[in-house]
């Protein structure tokens, strides 16, 4: 957590589409909490324009969408457009789940500053998240 | 990669102690002292009470398990050449993945269901779509599992309408839908309704069934996703049972003879890697089941005791780093369920972390399965484990978990209230914070993931959906909707509403309206109409 601020990190753990394997998203979650950072877990089955609406009305820092359905070129492009039609592109856009390597550097001209996949650590997404938000607080 | 040697945790006086993937204890030694001291009565033969052992006599000698790989993708068509792939090569059993949308009651055109279709099964609409899934496949000949929960009672009927198209009444159709609702709520998150009117849809089918399907079974009380949402083996069990008594307990209120509907009740155990704790883990479930159909629902008949079920590698065990390595895992978890007495497996193809499997992959995934069978020598004789200090020991201490947890959700005021009160939810997310604290604090060691890491790994070449699938699927709806008789269908919708609001049994006029070529996605939302719909409030 940056020192330059005394206010806690906000992160927007989101489940988009019809996908219900919760488990990642879940464990995530309950980290960046247990790391000290503000957390709001969406739950599932949320619509892009419902998970925009989330992070702007929560004035979040970062935005974690978790998707295990192979629905993420239709559903995480159409939410990274919604945050930029509102004016909200500076939020720290991250994405967990099956996702193929192969759809990586797509997510990421996107946007998307990090996926994480199968086997990646708590520990290493956490960091990320709060260095990721630090510095975004610091170019404020 | 070099990695620093890895510490055990250690005990007080110096021990390392050594715990199951659940945490479960583990001592070390099992010896003669620990002999069950009246094993005729408490573990009995296979094929006899408390049918510890198996339920049947002769078990894989009479008749191996069913080779029964999931299987589904993309549109009908697709997953119609997997099925006859996989009959092909082997496989025994069919069983039925539906893709996001067909299992939360979407249509493919809905707005909800843009970018899901055909991604993790296969979609199915309208009975249209399920003639062309069992083209070419005689329904007389197959059993045919359906994982549908849900929407359940639709695909049953579009699945009765095409066996009766084909020839074969309802009667002597053989196989297994899903739709256990109650581990939706706690687990697979796949809902349409509240609970209580979905709990009346699994009576209903349960009622019609044990009618009119005596060779199906109308639900299959699972455990499999339980465990993959992160719960312990002994919780997996638990649940599992106690969702099954639940439904016994509502058909049973229902007016219908326990005797009559019990024996058609089937099982779904997840089969995860640590190979004695799964083991254990069956033998208790049978012993459990068998003695509360007996003696607290007043059961007589034997057929009516005795648990069967279906097993499924664990998922959740799947590394995307080195995937060739969940071949192995893919095997010991096999092996545990055939030890365990599975009446039916699907084993899990190697590329599963990351995709739905490839041809290559669910073929190596089945020759698994008939190399146990046909190599190891493993079927020769009923639960060779038997009489194992050590399995015995286990077994008993996995029974004593789960009474443990029936203890505690009796006093909450039974599985229904105990699910509203995300009793069991919180369970499975303290569980799957633990496990993964273990394997982050490298207590728990993962090959691959975080230990004996490989740092530049080659790509595996995965399954890719082609997204002109979903457009495809859009014209096949588009095609039946303007081949169909409108007004037909929507009076059909119309008294499938009129019906939901009395308690008539529903399966009737869901056929009516099958047949009319109604498609899942009206029916469901004629029901909601009615039921209304259902939100979680999550824990984590």
């Amino acid at each position: 957590m940056s020192t330059a601020t005394a206010r806690k990190i906000r992160v927007v753990v989101a489940k988009p589409g019809l996908d219900g394997h919760d488990r990642g998203a879940k464990i995530i979650a309950r980290a960046l909490r247990d790391a000290g950072m503000e957390v709001i877990y969406t739950g599932l089955h949320q619509t892009p324009e419902q998970i925009a609406e989330t992070v702007i009305q929560e004035d979040a820092d970062a935005v974690g969408l978790s998707i295990l359905s192979g629905a993420h070129m239709t559903l995480v492009p159409r939410i990274v457009e919604l945050l930029k039609a509102q004016g909200v592109d500076d939020v720290l856009v991250t994405v967990g789940g099956t996702i193929p390597a192969e759809d990586i550097p797509e997510l990421k001209q996107l946007g998307v500053a990090a996926v994480f996949t199968p086997g990646a650590g708590t520990e290493e997404i956490v960091e990320f998240i709060e260095k990721g938000a630090a510095e975004r607080h610091a170019n404020e | 990669m070099a990695t620093e040697p890895r510490q055990r945790p250690a005990t007080e006086d110096g021990e390392v102690e050594r715990k199951t993937l659940s945490g479960h204890p583990i001592e070390p030694l099992y010896g003669p002292e620990r002999a069950p001291a009246d094993p005729e009565q408490t573990i009995g033969a296979p094929g006899a009470y408390p049918f510890t052992r198996g339920p049947y006599e002769s078990m894989y000698r009479g008749r191996l398990w069913t080779m029964r790989q999931f299987a589904g993708f993309g549109t009908v068509e697709e997953t119609n050449e997997r099925f006859h792939y996989l009959l092909g090569h082997g496989q025994t059993g069919l069983s039925t993945a539906f893709d996001m949308p067909t299992l939360m009651g979407y249509d493919s055109d809905h707005e909800r269901s843009l970018g899901e279709v055909g991604r993790e099964g296969v979609a199915v609409d309208t009975l249209d779509d399920m003639e062309k899934l069992f083209e070419g496949i005689p329904l007389g000949g197959v059993s045919t599992s359906m994982t549908i929960n849900a929407p359940a009672a639709i695909l049953l009927a579009f699945y009765v309408l095409v066996g009766e198209e084909q020839g074969t009444p309802p009667e002597q159709l053989a196989g297994t839908i899903q739709t256990d609702i109650l581990k939706e709520y706690i687990a697979q998150k796949e809902w349409c309704f509240p609970i209580e009117p979905a709990l009346r849809l699994v009576t209903d089918m349960v009622e019609w069934c044990t009618e009119k399907m005596p060779r199906w079974h109308p639900v299959s009380i699972s455990g499999y996703h339980i465990r993959e949402a992160g719960s312990t083996a002994q919780q997996e069990l638990a649940f599992t049972l106690k969702d099954g008594l639940t439904y016994v307990e509502r058909a049973i209120e229902r007016g219908l003879d326990v005797d009559e509907f019990a024996p058609r009740l089937s099982f779904f155990f997840n089969a995860h890697v640590d190979f004695f704790e799964e083991i254990a883990k069956y033998r208790a479930a049978r012993r459990i089941w068998a003695r509360e159909m007996k003696e607290t629902y007043g059961a007589k008949r034997e057929e009516s005791m005795r648990l069967r079920f279906h097993a499924q590698t664990a998922g959740v065990s799947l590394t995307a780093q080195q995937p060739l390595n969940n071949v192995v895992r893919t095997s010991i978890e096999a092996l545990a369920a055939v030890l365990g007495g599975t009446q039916s497996l699907h084993t899990n193809s190697f590329d599963e972390a990351l995709a739905l499997p490839t041809e290559e992959a669910v073929r190596v995934a089945l020759r698994t399965q008939q190399v146990i069978a046909f190599e190891s020598g493993v079927a020769n004789t009923p639960d060779p484990l038997g009489g194992s200090w050590f399995v015995e020991q286990l077994t008993d201490e996995m029974e004593a978990a789960a009474y443990d947890y029936f203890a505690r959700i009796d006093e909450l005021g039974g599985m229904v209230e105990a699910i509203r009160r995300n009793f069991p939810q919180r369970e499975i997310a303290d569980a799957s914070f633990a496990y993964q604290r273990e394997v982050d604090e490298r207590e728990r060691i993962v090959v691959g993931v975080n230990d004996f890491v490989q740092d530049d790994e080659p790509e595996t070449p995965i399954l890719r959906i082609d997204p002109e699938l979903e457009r495809k699927q859009a014209d096949r709806l588009a095609a039946t909707k303007s081949a169909r008789d409108g007004s037909a269908v929507e009076s059909a919708l119309a008294e499938l509403k009129a019906a939901a609001a009395t308690d008539a049994n529903l399966m009737p006029p869901i056929i009516s309206a099958a047949r009319a070529r109604a498609t899942e996605g009206e029916m469901i939302a004629a029901l909601q109409e009615v039921f209304g719909t259902y939100t979680e409030s999550p824990v984590f």
